[in-house]
């Protein structure tokens, strides 16, 4: 059950299972551990961000090919429900409105791109993506009238999700059941169901093929691979995934914008936790996403301690000054590159690996 | 020609007038050529007479800059690599080109994968389609690499990546086997594995098969035909024995200093 569940595809390492069931669970009762709406905003952002990354890492990771618009797939999704939900009002008809059509955008756009520079080197396709996704986002704060320009959109989700509504009376573990736990849940079991596919994807007989194709596509084509077809089909999945994880984070913010949905700080991220978790595993994807918006929100208050505890040490709490915390956070991915080049799944499989008979 | 009245048959594949330019230098030298079912062919020819690069032309990895290729008569030249393996041109590579990183067994059950049409399952995983596996390890114990299986590609030795390109080869199940220099780099004693597995292909009598080779002794054993290029132009076509003893073919074979191996 489990194994068809994960695709087969086992964490194959004690260590991984291990972290990988503290953070599924810790998510999965994020709402009765943690308290206070900043907490489970962070549940909930490693949610989506775990979705977003791991659709990322079947371009990157699986299929070798690097693309710079996968923010722009992220934003048509938050911006087609936001749209929907300001134009047609807070109705779950304008959310569906709103995320079919963003997906078929999302689709026109990635298959156009892809056909158009996939048949060519990779290089390419990485321009292509980037100069369409700067095109993207500068129309979007361009249409003003239309998008709310760099303001953005604040709008009203159905009565279910809004935080003022309670579905009882009653509270459990203290917690009261209104539309943000709602909203929360709608959030985990979407991106445990996309994951979950995802997983598939990576290891149904397609996934073969795009690890053969990172591997030499030159010789896939000799098998009789159609490499054009294999790598627009895996860019229009990322894409499509990608848009459905912008629409989950539009419903958990209730606005969209284009800094907090299509600045290129976003894709940075999602570089760094990729390579951060591990390139070529979805698992990556959850453990990187958790450790990188874990550090990304408190790290700052970790090292207001440390240095208030420093305080009268001159220049280590002037080190551990609160506001040098991006620099902390530099200085940790360069040694998790130096140490894990792999990720931290793959260092963390690796020891196994060689003691355990490998499947193919 | 004696090859012609052993098989009367339609030429499985044939070069019409085939050309190809890298800027002055011209490779491949408007080279026309018909191959039958149940024959096999040696190419020969010294280094940088355009073998390789006829090999490629035929089976879709360069286009021509003229001329056409046929497959049962049906003009192919159009078509990519890809869409030519499926209609049956199989094609093992002389620098060996695998997927390094990934195991012995999955560079054969891959091929197997795609000659099923599975490319494309999304749905399932591939570790439930037994069928495939078994029909890999059964093209890995022709090769004798079973044990290795589980190893990446990159991990073998030169001689065991020649048997695993000839293993991806023969789990095409093509109609026409195009070999380029199959034993080139191997160690004596693992030759006539290499050996045996053509004279096995051959035997099964409706195979074309294609030999780019430079070892003489390989080539007398197994030719039914030799193809002489020399510098990009086709200038020998014949019987064997016939060919080898040609003024052209000794005078091509001396001017490139290997006149030893003839």
């Amino acid at each position: 059950m489990l194994r068809t569940l994960l695709s087969g595809d086992l964490p194959r390492s004690r260590m991984l299972s291990a972290t990988l069931l503290v953070v599924f669970i810790g998510l999965a009762l994020a709402p009765f551990v943690v308290s206070g709406a900043r907490s489970l905003n962070v549940a909930a952002t490693i949610c989506v961000f775990v979705v977003l990354v791991a659709s990322y890492d079947l371009l990157l990771g699986y299929t070798g090919v690097v693309s710079f618009a996968h923010t722009m797939f992220y934003g048509i999704g938050a911006y087609g429900v936001g749209l929907a939900l300001t134009g047609m009002g807070p109705s779950w008809t304008a959310i569906a409105v709103g995320t079919v059509g963003a997906l078929l955008v999302s689709l026109v756009l990635a298959l156009v791109i892809g056909l158009f520079s996939l048949r060519v080197r990779a290089i390419f396709y990485a321009m292509i993506t980037l100069a369409v996704a700067s095109a993207f986002a500068v129309l979007a704060s361009q249409l003003s009238d239309f998008t709310g320009g760099e303001d953005g959109l604040t709008f009203k989700v159905p009565e279910l999700l809004q935080p003022s509504f309670h579905l009882l009376e009653a509270t459990i573990m203290g917690r009261a059941i209104d539309g943000k736990l709602i909203t929360y849940y709608l959030l985990f079991f979407s991106a445990l169901g996309l994951f979950l596919f995802m997983l598939r994807i990576v290891n149904s007989p397609f996934g073969r093929v795009l690890q053969a194709i990172r591997e030499n596509d030159f010789r896939a084509e000799a098998l009789g691979y159609r490499t054009v077809i294999y790598r627009t089909l895996a860019n229009c999945l990322s894409a499509l995934i990608a848009t459905l994880a912008g629409v989950l984070m539009a419903l958990w913010l209730r606005y969209v914008g284009p800094k907090t949905m299509l600045s290129f700080e976003i894709m940075t991220d999602i570089l760094l936790i990729v390579v951060i978790g591990g390139m070529g595993t979805i698992y990556g994807a959850l453990i990187g996403s958790a450790l990188f918006i874990l550090a990304q929100n408190y790290l700052q208050v970790l090292m207001g301690q440390t240095s208030a505890a420093l305080s009268g040490v001159p220049f280590l709490a002037n080190l551990f000054h609160p506001d040098r915390w991006l620099l902390w956070l530099g200085v940790l991915f360069v040694l998790s590159v130096y140490f894990f080049p792999t990720g931290i799944v793959g260092k963390l499989r690796a020891g196994t690996l060689a003691k355990v008979d490998r499947r193919p | 020609m004696s090859n012609e009245a052993r098989s009367g048959e339609v030429p499985v594949l044939s070069t019409h007038g085939l050309t190809i330019r890298f800027g002055g230098h011209v490779a491949v030298n408007n080279v026309s050529c018909e191959f039958r079912p149940g024959t096999l062919t040696a190419i020969v020819g010294p280094n940088g007479a355009g073998k390789t690069t006829y090999f490629n032309l035929m089976s879709g990895q360069l286009p021509p800059s003229s001329g056409t290729v046929r497959l049962y008569g049906e003009d192919i030249t159009h078509l990519g690599a890809p869409q030519r393996t499926k209609r049956g041109i199989g094609r093992a590579f002389q620098l060996t080109n695998l997927f390094p990183n990934l195991t012995v067994l999955e560079n054969v059950r891959l091929t197997v994968q795609s000659r099923a049409g599975m490319g494309l399952n999304m749905v399932s995983m591939w570790a439930s389609h037994i069928e495939l596996i078994e029909k890999a390890e059964h093209f890995l114990h022709l090769v004798a690499l079973t044990e290795r299986r589980h190893e990446n590609a990159a991990a073998l030795s030169h001689g065991d990546k020649r048997k695993l390109e000839i293993a991806i080869l023969l789990a095409l199940e093509p109609d026409i086997f195009m070999f380029d220099e199959p034993t080139a780099g191997m160690s004596v004693d693992e030759v006539p594995v290499v050996l045996d597995l053509i004279q096995h292909i051959k035997a099964m009598g409706d195979k074309t098969i294609l030999l780019v080779e430079h070892k003489m002794d390989v080539v007398r054993s197994l030719a039914d035909r030799i193809v002489v290029l020399h510098n990009g132009y086709l200038v020998a076509d014949g019987d064997p024995t016939e060919v080898m003893n040609s003024p052209i073919v000794q005078e091509a074979y001396l001017g490139a200093g290997v006149a030893d191996h003839v």
